[in-house]
């Protein structure tokens, strides 16, 4: 499903990947977790198109060259990015932006769009499975939400677009237990043979909800150590090792 | 600098045209033979052509205002035409269905209608090309309220009294140095008198178009709400594209009575030039409201996306207690567009209350400036104020600036005021992006999104059209 191979990014000439490999098969899950610094947000953030980047490498997504393509072509190929941080866009509608976005990718695909009213009554569904107040659809795009709204209104809109490959950037930072499962469940829920989820997380924690196929070390720009689920438990008894400074142990 | 906003700089005007009617004018200059002139043109009586040679011989001893945070090409005010009208075909015409065909057309190719028949909604238009008013649509329908709406000509020949009761009283012939000039050689513009208790029964439009060449626009509105009446009024206005500027310098008066309610919304589109700055409409307009009775309230909301200049500052004098004053304002600038607009909010009455909102964009190398003065006198007992300018920068080269005066003489008063500015960022564009919204649509939604408030508060068919305005101007509406 993804390849990458060789990846490298620098911003403003400072180099933050240095040859990643990595590679993410149909319905897997994998984990990257990493200390601070380590370009866990650079890597979601190549891989989703952000400008600003000097790339090299090869990522390849079902086969196709993914570094050509603009951000909304990546989108409409099936890439979906959950935000560290989303943005609030004020005055523009959390319904009518979710909508909006759904319907640019159908109709770039060649699809139908979906009518307002259908449109409602499955967001409704899906933000009481996320456990989400109703209200948040006409309030302005994560314009005052919590933290914790902020992160289900990500894992709503990846459950609207169905995405083939979902990148979930700290998506459990700043999230309080229950939020954390509402989260974590809402993520299994998307779980799919022909869907792959990227989950990059600092802590280990997210990681006994959602459970990987595979986790990976990233530090200093590489894909230092690969392993199975039993990776992350190590990494949380014994932390990143010495080289990470503050900030490895669980919070 | 991404493509959504090279469209953007970039746009087209869409009104651009020129119709190739036969046109009559006054000789260029500025004299008081001219204003003679545009008054027996008119058939004024003698008390008006005194009142506005009263105003030019005051206007000649005065300056153009520097204040404003404006570059402005000198005016040559000998090298224009004063007085300029469609030359009717034959007699003058006796119905709507009488109206020039070629000023029809012109209408309809501007998506205004003046067949009553086709309005899509219950409202009025009076139509004005140049100097003069060619059309006011379902005037007979107003008339069974009680409410005339009628041109400014037409109300001074059939309703003299009103008039002279109420020009010149909100922004008087000696205001400032435009005002003094329209007071005097203004031409045609629009008068509705609302009658007490009777709430309008339809929406009434000006629709404003300057078509001659090397000609000012000058009209004048009077509105008048007597007791417990309301109206809300709207007005458009667009021009061809020239490499000349055009000057258009109008005067707005609203009175509103005890317990009578105005509403004004302009959605303001004149020509604003090329994008190297040639040409465009200088739109110096003074706008006025005296909310003179108790619990009055008066309300200005404007889009303003045209004009070369835009020196504009829609007011409310609020004299009666427990009077109400808006400002609701979308000032958009590109290229080289100039604009220095805000309010005025004076308190004079006790428990007056008044609310500014004002958004600005800018984009392109243009300028844009929020200027705004709130005033409270001794008399305004509990008065109070609530001011919000936000500002929107699309790109590097632009400027937004806000001047807030506040004067307050009345310890009871309170005045509050937040501003803000922001670039239009590049994480809600990427955000938007990764949703698969392209670049233009996504800039012309988080656009639409600041200025949500202000278009919250126009009419329905208004907002519509103002955000469809800014969806052209963000698309550059190629072709």
């Amino acid at each position: 499903m993804l390849h990458i191979e060789n990846l490298r990014a620098s911003i403003d000439g400072h180099q933050i990947l240095k040859g990643l490999d990595l590679d993410i098969g149909a319905g897997e899950v994998h984990a990257v977790m990493g200390p601070n610094g380590a370009g866990k947000s650079t890597l979601s953030a190549v891989l989703a198109g952000r400008d600003g980047y000097e790339v090299s490498g090869t990522v390849t997504f079902q086969g196709e060259d993914l570094l050509g393509l603009t951000p909304e072509e990546r989108a409409v190929a099936g890439i979906f990015l959950a935000f560290q941080y989303p943005t609030e866009i004020p005055g523009v509608g959390n319904m009518y932006f979710l909508r909006t976005s759904v319907n640019a990718i159908r109709e770039a695909r060649g699809e139908e769009t979906i009518d307002a009213r259908t449109f409602l009554d499955a967001v409704k569904v899906k933000m009481a499975e996320l456990d989400m107040d109703p209200a948040l659809l006409s309030r302005a795009v994560n314009a005052g939400f919590s933290g914790g709204e902020k992160k289900r209104n990500e894992i709503l809109q990846m459950a609207m677009l169905e995405p083939q490959l979902a990148i979930l950037d700290e998506t459990d930072s700043g999230l309080d237990i229950d939020a954390l499962r509402a989260v974590a469940d809402g993520i299994e829920r998307l779980r799919d043979p022909q869907r792959s989820m990227l989950v990059i997380t600092h802590y280990p924690r997210l990681l006994e909800h959602v459970r990987p196929d595979a986790v990976h070390v990233l530090r200093d720009g590489r894909i230092v150590r690969s392993g199975g689920p039993e990776l992350a438990h190590e990494l949380e008894q014994d932390g990143y090792g010495p080289a990470e400074t503050v900030g490895a142990g669980t919070p | 600098m991404n493509e959504a906003v090279q469209e953007l700089i970039q746009r087209e005007y869409a009104y651009g045209f020129h119709s190739d009617f036969e046109t009559e004018v006054a000789p260029k200059g500025l004299n008081e033979d001219i204003i003679r002139f545009i008054s027996a043109r008119k058939d004024e009586p003698e008390w008006l052509l005194e009142w506005r040679l009263s105003a030019y011989r005051h206007f000649i001893t005065l300056e153009e205002p520097t204040w404003p945070r404006l570059k402005i090409e000198p005016i040559d005010y000998q090298d224009m035409h004063y007085w300029a009208a469609p030359k009717p075909k034959g007699p003058a015409p006796e119905s709507l269905d009488d109206i020039d065909p070629d000023v029809r057309e012109m209408f309809d190719k501007l998506g205004i209608s003046l067949r009553e028949q086709e309005r899509l909604s219950g409202v009025a238009v009076d139509a004005i090309v140049d100097s003069v008013s060619v059309a006011t649509t379902f005037q007979s329908q107003l008339a069974e309220a009680g409410v005339i709406f009628c041109s400014f000509s037409e109300a001074v020949r059939n309703h003299p009294d009103l008039v002279r009761a109420h020009l010149g009283s909100v922004v008087g012939p000696r205001d400032n140095f435009y005002a003094a000039l329209n007071a005097a050689v203004f031409s045609d513009g629009s008068f509705c008198y609302i009658p007490a208790g009777v709430r309008c029964p339809m929406e009434l439009s000006t629709y404003f178009r300057i078509n001659a060449a090397d000609t000012g626009q000058f009209e004048r509105t009077l509105i008048v709400a007597e007791e417990s009446s309301s109206v809300s009024y709207l007005e458009g206005c667009t021009a061809p594209m020239r490499d000349e500027n055009q000057l258009h310098a109008a005067v707005v008066e609203l009175v509103a009575m005890a317990d009578a309610r105005i509403k004004y919304s302009t959605v303001q589109n004149w020509y604003p030039g090329d994008e190297e700055g040639r040409g465009g409409i200088y739109n110096f307009v003074t706008k006025r409201g005296r909310c003179q009775g108790a619990r009055s309230k008066i309300s200005w909301t404007q889009v303003e996306t045209g004009s070369a200049i835009t020196w504009k500052y829609p007011s409310v004098i609020l004299q009666g207690d427990d009077s109400v004053g808006e400002f609701y304002s979308v000032a958009v600038t590109n290229n080289l567009q100039q604009a220095d607009t805000g309010t005025k909010m004076t308190h004079i009455g006790k428990n007056t209350t008044s609310t500014i909102l004002s958004k600005g964009i800018s984009t392109g190398r243009s300028q844009n400036t929020y200027r705004g003065l709130v005033k409270m006198l001794r008399s305004a007992e509990g008065a109070r104020n609530h001011t919000q300018c936000d500002s929107l920068l699309i790109g590097p080269k632009c400027g937004a600036h806000t001047f807030p005066y506040i004067e307050v003489k009345n310890d009871s008063a309170q005045v509050e005021h937040e501003a803000s500015t922001s670039r239009i960022g590049e994480d809600q564009l990427f955000y938007c992006r990764q949703r698969g919204i392209d670049e233009e649509e996504a800039t012309s939604m988080i656009v639409n999104g600041f200025c949500r408030d202000v278009f919250d508060q126009l009419p329905m068919e208004f907002a519509v059209e103002a955000q469809a305005l800014m969806r052209v101007s963000l698309e550059g509406a190629v072709g």
